[in-house]
């Protein structure tokens, strides 16, 4: 079993002193290829910092971060500013979607960062859209939009490019209840098809769609709920 | 769960025989309350007596087939127009060994609590995949469908509910372990 993201010993504190906050402390965490693993906690869990730095949109105090065999911390900027267009997936709550660029436009921006070439990555982003079941609102812009619509296309933007690792902060929690839920179904999809998934939620009903469920309290990992059905998966079939 | 209620329910769609209405049931309801032949039958038997269904003969195999009588419809009606009543909670035995766990000495009652949190969310777990396969089939069963959601909600206000408890519990004992010091003061000051 191949994992996408390794946290080892993970702590993050956030300011100095007396008012220093320790976010994280010393968190062990995987999420292996084919495996949507859910972090659950209140606010104030570390829940949001352990998917930050997953990201690496931040750097832990002590303790390593691994993304498919590559350790952040000891990347450049530029190396890991390129390992969030190509390896890694973020959805949010709120869809982060440029208003100015179309739907087709935003999933190709990362491919077109990355140095593809225009058509190249446009091509590859209506496929991620037909993926995702929007493929004829490509040309359409954000605001001309429904949530559950721009979140698919947020989805699309965090998977093209074949990424295998996705991070989803809240990705459900501006939706209704059924729409949340298709949204829910494609992050399943993508990590039954091979990618690794991580999903914050504070909603019991959306972490269940993951095979494991890990509970933060006060930045320790306190229960760990779901067998890893993952090993099984993998030697019956895929071999990967 | 009213399994008189529910056999004249059924037999709104027409006549039929105790297996047939167990097994319209338990379509229905995926097996979540299983009934057994023998319950249908003493219920049908004592519907009878009150005159709600009757016995509209045999059918080509021999069974007994019931069907509603006219006082059997209105109660269909009243049951389908009345609210359950709330009234009286049913027991609940989380609720009450935590109610214990927190009086009765020597209870590490955040072990209950995360032990139970993990065994509900598995649970939650199983409905989930089972609502997955649901999607998945070719033709979705609605009733079966919206009982499945109603374990799905129940499971996760029970989750809901445990971390409640977990967060009043740690606020209860940092209160206490502050109280013998300064913290009344300090109430009083703000």
């Amino acid at each position: 079993m191949s994992a996408v993201l390794t946290l080892d010993r993970v702590s993050r504190v956030h300011g100095e002193g007396a008012s220093a906050v320790e976010a994280l402390k010393s968190v062990t965490f995987t999420a292996a290829a084919g495996e949507l693993v859910a972090v659950m906690g209140p606010s104030g869990s570390g829940k949001s910092t352990l998917l930050t730095l997953a990201g690496g949109l931040d750097s832990p105090t002590s303790g390593t971060v691994t993304v498919e065999g590559a350790d952040l911390g000891s990347l450049g900027l530029k190396d890991r500013a390129r390992m969030r267009r190509t390896a890694i997936g973020y959805v949010f709550q709120d869809f982060n979607l440029i208003p100015a660029l179309t739907a087709a436009e935003n999933v190709a921006l990362p491919l077109e960062l990355d140095g593809q070439r225009p058509r190249a990555a446009r091509a590859a982003a209506r496929l991620a859209l037909d993926e995702v079941g929007i493929g004829h609102l490509a040309d359409r812009f954000p605001d001309d939009m429904s949530g559950g619509q721009a979140q698919r296309v947020a989805i699309a933007r965090a998977v093209v490019g074949e990424r295998r690792l996705i991070l989803a902060d809240e990705p459900t929690g501006a939706l209704d209840t059924e729409t949340g839920e298709d949204i829910l179904q494609l992050l399943r999809a993508r990590c039954d098809a091979g990618a690794a998934g991580v999903l914050v939620t504070h909603e019991a009903r959306h972490a269940a769609w993951a095979d494991r469920v890990v509970f933060l309290r006060d930045g320790v990992v306190v229960d760990e709920s779901g067998s890893a059905p993952v090993d099984a998966l993998l030697d019956a079939g895929q071999g990967r | 769960m009213s399994v008189r209620q529910a056999l004249l329910a059924l037999l709104e769609q027409g006549p039929m025989y105790g297996y047939q209405l167990r097994s319209e049931f338990e379509q229905r309801t995926g097996g979540t309350w299983p009934l057994n032949v023998g319950q249908v039958y003493t219920t049908l038997t004592r519907l009878e007596r009150d005159g709600l269904v009757a016995g509209a003969g045999a059918d080509d195999e021999g069974h007994v087939v019931y069907r509603l009588t006219e006082d059997g419809h209105g109660e269909v009606a009243t049951w389908f127009t009345t609210p359950v009543a709330r009234t009286q909670p049913p027991r609940d035995e989380l609720a009450i060994k935590l109610a214990l766990a927190v009086t009765v000495p020597g209870v590490d009652v955040g072990r209950v609590i995360q032990q139970q949190r993990t065994a509900t969310m598995k649970a939650l777990q199983d409905y989930t995949r089972l609502k997955r396969s649901e999607r998945g089939a070719e033709r979705v069963d609605l009733a079966w469908g919206l009982v499945l959601d109603s374990l799905v909600f129940a499971a996760e206000a029970e989750i809901r509910w445990l971390d409640h408890c977990e967060s009043r519990l740690r606020r209860a004992a940092r209160e206490q372990s502050a109280a013998p010091a300064s913290a009344p003061v300090q109430e009083e000051a703000r």
